[in-house]
Parts: C-alpha cells; sequence; structure tokens
C-alpha cells in the first residue's frame, strides 16, 4: 500500500511517501513559512528521487487541522488537486495526532503544542498502548493553563513537542507539576512521515473520503462568525432581561 | 502537416467571494462555466470576509471544477492547459485556488498558466464578440478596480488612468450601506435608480485637475454622506431611489467623460467595458449611447462574463498560453498583482 502524504498545518512543510512499513522518503522543512511556493516544488523533487508513478498512489494523506488556517487550505486544496486529477481517496490525519506520533513508543503522556494564538493551544494528550497511539484528549483548541491543568491531575511524567513549546515553554514551568521533558529537534516539528504512517492506519481502517468531501478541521469559527455570535447572545441577553 | 487542433482551457478562479470553474475552447467559446457564489453568506456581515470566503472556496472548488469538466463533457485528458487566477484578490482566497490548480498540473502533467484577474475581465470582451481584437480602449470598474486603459495586444496594457481613493464599485457599496440598502451595494442601487430622479441632488464629479484619464471616488461617496447627515440631523426625510439615482449619474458620467475623452485623443475606435460594474445598467446606456454619437464600437460582457467568473480567465489564459506563458509548480498567490505585472 503506497500512501504520499503533506503537512503544511504549521511553520514546517513537509511532504512524505510511504509504502507499507517502509518510508520511500521525506522532504521536511522548516525555513520561511512560504508553503504555497514550496510544497509542491517539494513533492515533485522528492517523487522524482523515488521515481514515483502518482498513479500507483493509494491514498493521499493530509494534515488536515487543526493548524493556521491558511497553511490547511494549502495542503487540503493540493491533496484535494491531486485527489481529483487521479481520482484517489484522501485520508483527513490530525495534526496534533500525527505529532504525538513522531513520539511512537514513548512512555507516560505525550502533549503536542501548536501555537493557536490568542492565548491558546491547539493541543491534545495521547499514549502508547501496546505500539498503538491511544487518544486521551481529543484535538482541541484550550488554553495553555487548561492543558496543563489536565496534564498535572494525570500525575503522569508528559514529553512535549511542537511549534507552542518555544513560544509556552517558560510559562508551562511555572505551570507544571509532573516530570516533563520536550522532544529533540529530528522529532518535535511536523513531519509528514507521521502523516502517512498514521494516514495509512486509517485507511486501513476504511477512514478514507473522497477528494470532493475532505474538509480542513480548523476547530475554530472565523473571527467575524465570533463577533457576530457573541453580538447576537448579547442581544438575547439583553432581550431576556 | 499537423493540423490545427482546438486548444481546451480549464480555467480556476477564487480570488473574491465566487468559486468558479470553466472550460473554454480557443479562447472564445465557452464549453462550461460554473460559478459557486457566496454572496448569502456575506450579506449577513455587509462585506466580503475573508476568511469565511477562504473557508468557502477549499469547500466548493472540487465540486465546481467536477461540474465544469462534466458540462463541457469533457475529462482532464483532453484539456491542454490550466488557467488559474493568482492575483490580485484576497490572498487566502486566491491561495486556494492556485494550490488546486498547481496540484491538477502536476499529477496530471497538464501545463500551468497564472492570469491576472484583470486580464481576465478584459478577456471577458473576447467570448461573446468573437471579432473584438486588440487595439482598443477598455474601462475595467469593480468592487477593487477602476481603470482606464489601452488594450495593446492580447494581455499588453498601457494604463491611462485609474482611481485615486476608492474604485468604482467599492463607492456604490459604501453609499448602498449609508442608504441602508445593504450588500451587494452595485446592483441594488442600480435597481433602485429606475425609481429616483437623477437630477434631485447635484453631487460632484470624480475629476482630478491635470489628470483628465484618473478617477476619483471619494468626494461623491463623502458628498452623499454629507448629504444625508444634514438630512438626519434637519429632520428631513430623504428620498432613497433619488440619492441612489443621483449618486449613480454623477459616477457614470465622469466614467464615460474620460473613456470618451481617451477615444478622442488617442483616436480610439473601439472600447469596452469589463469588470462587476460592467453590468450597471445605467452605465452600458450611457457608454452605448456616447460610443453611436461618436461613431465607436461599444463592446461589454453580458453580466454572467462581467461578474466574477471562470470563462474569462480561461479567454485570457489561452492568449498568455499562445504566447508560450508558463507557470511553475511555485506559482504563488499575488493579492496586489499590478495590472502588467507577472
Amino acid at each position: 500500500m503506497k500512501i504520499l502524504a503533506l503537512d503544511s498545518s504549521g511553520l514546517v512543510a513537509s511532504v512524505a511517501l510511504a509504502e507499507d512499513d517502509n518510508l520511500l522518503g521525506e522532504y521536511t522543512v522548516n525555513y520561511k513559512k512560504t508553503h504555497s511556493q514550496t510544497l509542491l516544488p517539494m513533492l515533485d523533487a522528492l517523487g522524482q528521487m523515488v521515481e514515483l508513478d502518482l498513479t500507483t498512489l493509494d491514498a493521499i494523506a493530509v494534515a488536515a487541522g487543526p493548524g493556521s488556517f491558511t497553511g490547511l487550505r494549502i495542503g487540503v486544496a493540493t491533496a484535494k488537486g491531486i485527489g481529483l486529477a487521479l481520482d484517489k481517496p484522501l485520508v483527513a490525519v490530525f495534526t496534533v495526532d500525527a505529532l504525538a506520533y513522531n513520539l511512537w513508543g514513548s512512555p507516560g503522556v505525550v502533549c503536542p503544542l501548536m501555537d493557536a494564538r490568542r492565548g491558546q493551544v491547539y493541543t491534545g494528550l495521547y499514549a502508547f498502548a501496546e505500539g498503538q497511539l491511544e487518544v486521551l484528549c481529543p484535538a482541541e483548541a484550550v488554553a495553555l493553563e487548561e492543558i496543563a491543568e489536565e496534564c498535572n491531575r494525570r500525575g503522569k511524567s508528559v514529553t512535549f513537542l511542537g511549534d507552542g513549546v518555544p513560544v509556552y515553554r517558560e510559562r508551562l514551568e511555572e505551570l507544571l507539576q509532573v516530570p516533563h521533558l520536550y522532544a529533540p529537534a529530528h522529532m518535535n516539528k511536523q513531519r509528514a512521515a507521521s502523516v502517512a504512517a498514521l494516514g495509512m492506519e486509517k485507511f486501513r481502517r476504511g477512514e478514507s473520503v473522497s477528494a470532493r468531501d475532505l474538509a480542513p478541521v480548523y476547530l475554530r469559527l472565523s473571527q467575524a462568525e465570533r463577533e457576530r455570535a457573541q453580538r447576537e447572545q448579547m442581544a438575547a441577553r439583553e432581550a431576556g432581561q | 502537416m499537423e493540423e490545427k487542433k482546438d486548444i481546451l482551457i480549464l480555467a480556476i478562479e477564487s480570488s473574491c467571494d465566487e468559486t468558479a470553474a470553466a472550460v473554454v475552447k480557443n479562447g472564445r467559446e465557452v464549453l462550461s462555466n460554473i460559478i459557486s457564489s457566496q454572496i448569502k453568506l456575506h450579506e449577513l456581515y455587509g462585506g466580503v470576509v475573508p476568511e469565511i470566503a477562504s473557508r468557502k472556496h477549499v469547500e466548493k472548488i472540487n465540486p465546481v471544477i467536477e461540474e465544469a469538466l462534466k458540462e463541457a463533457g469533457v475529462t482532464l485528458e483532453d484539456i491542454d492547459a490550466i488557467g488559474v487566477t493568482y492575483g490580485p484578490g484576497l490572498v487566502g482566497a486566491l491561495l486556494v485556488g492556485v494550490a488546486e490548480a498547481k496540484a491538477i498540473s502536476y499529477a496530471k502533467g497538464i501545463p500551468l498558466v497564472g492570469v491576472h484577474h484583470i486580464e481576465g475581465h478584459v478577456s471577458a470582451n473576447y467570448i461573446e464578440n468573437k471579432d473584438l481584437e486588440p487595439p482598443f480602449l477598455c474601462l475595467i470598474v469593480s468592487g477593487g478596480h477602476t481603470h482606464l486603459v489601452v488594450v495593446k495586444d492580447y494581455g499588453e496594457f498601457e494604463i491611462l488612468g485609474r482611481t485615486q481613493d476608492d474604485a468604482a464599485g467599492e463607492a456604490f457599496d459604501k453609499v448602498a450601506r449609508a442608504i441602508g440598502l445593504g450588500y451587494p451595494g452595485g446592483p441594488k442601487i442600480d435597481k433602485l435608480s429606475r425609481e429616483g430622479n437623477p437630477d434631485a441632488i447635484v453631487f460632484p464629479k470624480g475629476k482630478i485637475e491635470d489628470r483628465p484619464y484618473d478617477f476619483s471616488f471619494s468626494g461623491v461617496k463623502s458628498a452623499v454622506l454629507n448629504y444625508l447627515n444634514k438630512a438626519r440631523m434637519q429632520g428631513e426625510e430623504i428620498c432613497q431611489a433619488d440619492v441612489a439615482a443621483s449618486f449613480q449619474k454623477a459616477v457614470v458620467e465622469v466614467l464615460v467623460e474620460h473613456a470618451m475623452l481617451a477615444c478622442e485623443n488617442l483616436g480610439m475606435k473601439k472600447l469596452a467595458l469589463a469588470g462587476g460594474v460592467a453590468s450597471n445598467g445605467t452605465l452600458r446606456k450611457a457608454m452605448e449611447e456616447a460610443c453611436r454619437e461618436r461613431g465607436i464600437s461599444f463592446h461589454r460582457p453580458s453580466p454572467i462574463f462581467c461578474t466574477d467568473n471562470a470563462a474569462m480567465i480561461g479567454a485570457a489564459a489561452y492568449y498568455e498560453y499562445k504566447k508560450g506563458v508558463r507557470s511553475g509548480l511555485d506559482l504563488n498567490a499575488m493579492p496586489n498583482l499590478k495590472l502588467g505585472e507577472r
């Protein structure tokens, strides 16, 4: 089974090609955020290197969210375009799930942190049981304090990773009461290889969608919608008084 | 000798609030033209919300492309090139179309041609006016642009004049909001104006001294706002239709005058309208009359090709493709792309 994987959800742009238990190639760049210009040339370069025949793909996996709205759309629209052109199914992988999968087999709890701005992080809590990724808390957008408290409550050691770590590390140190570690450079950011590996598992379980139906997972309304909902709530409250 | 083959372009447009795809044959024949409009969504906010537009584009882009291919009765195997709008426009919105077009181009090995949105609007005129060829004068009027240009050749422009502040369509939107008509302003003002007296109020024309081809619409917009404020303060009832008709007259008159002056000075015998505001009934009528009086042939696209659409992008892409223009897989969205730049 051959899976192409894309991740442009954060600072990193990454493409990977996996066949069963083999990673045929991965191209990951964490240098300026110009995913629109780099993602497809990266895929093209990787494809040439491993003599990829796109028609032999079984599916295309993409980090569908959460993450940078624009970044997600670049990855998702690229996946949708390839899926449309080749009539291939797509697999949506949660960005934070894939990040956790970077640390496959870690003891204790794994906690990816992506900077979501406005004092929040995109995060989740994970553990590995007999080699399987176990989702303790699914992907969500919450305040750093909230996820730190959840870590404390569980009382287990935690490994943190993601582009939210450098942003929030100082604050984390103040909040955490459990032993904790930070993942090193080769595994602490998005890697499409993890999206491919998780994507392959999901595809085997039949969790694929058509290129037409795949949608980004934003976990957040747009600002305009949020403000409008607030206004309506306030109006309703005033009307109720 | 090889027989001359038809060139089929699959075109994609997502620069603002319409997700659109089309298949165009030889730059002039539209085999399909699918537009998914988001106007209803944005009406709630009184204007286009970029993030909402971008989200909707991702949702609609595949169905719209599939429908365009299906309606044209072709598959990607038949397509010679993919044309895509890469600017100007909303960056998040543009990126969806650009990423999708590049992915299809890559996956199928189909040449890619990045198209300037405004060049698309100009090229909309080629679709229904089979004999129209450059050079001609073109007045481009939309929500984001007001340009008076000489189309010297396909894809080659000399800009004579432009707005120094608001675009014509933008002024329509702002005035519509001020008199309580809502978004989108252009069509609503156009409709209401038919019931009003265009000579009821005299609003200033958007001329600029010593720059005979340039426009300024913030003055007339402010004059309308001042008029409304004054009426409100004095407790006078305003006649929406009269305000709309008088405002529209002020805008249309200056557009026509500048276009006619350019035709006269440059000896142009062909004039075309382009852009969303080219649908405005009063503008079309006034421009047509002015052209007829001077023996200038007048061209304008049907409303369906005036609004943002992909058929016009296909028309523009065809001529760029013929010139040998190709875009790479690193094509990026250019929200501020200037006319004539690549």
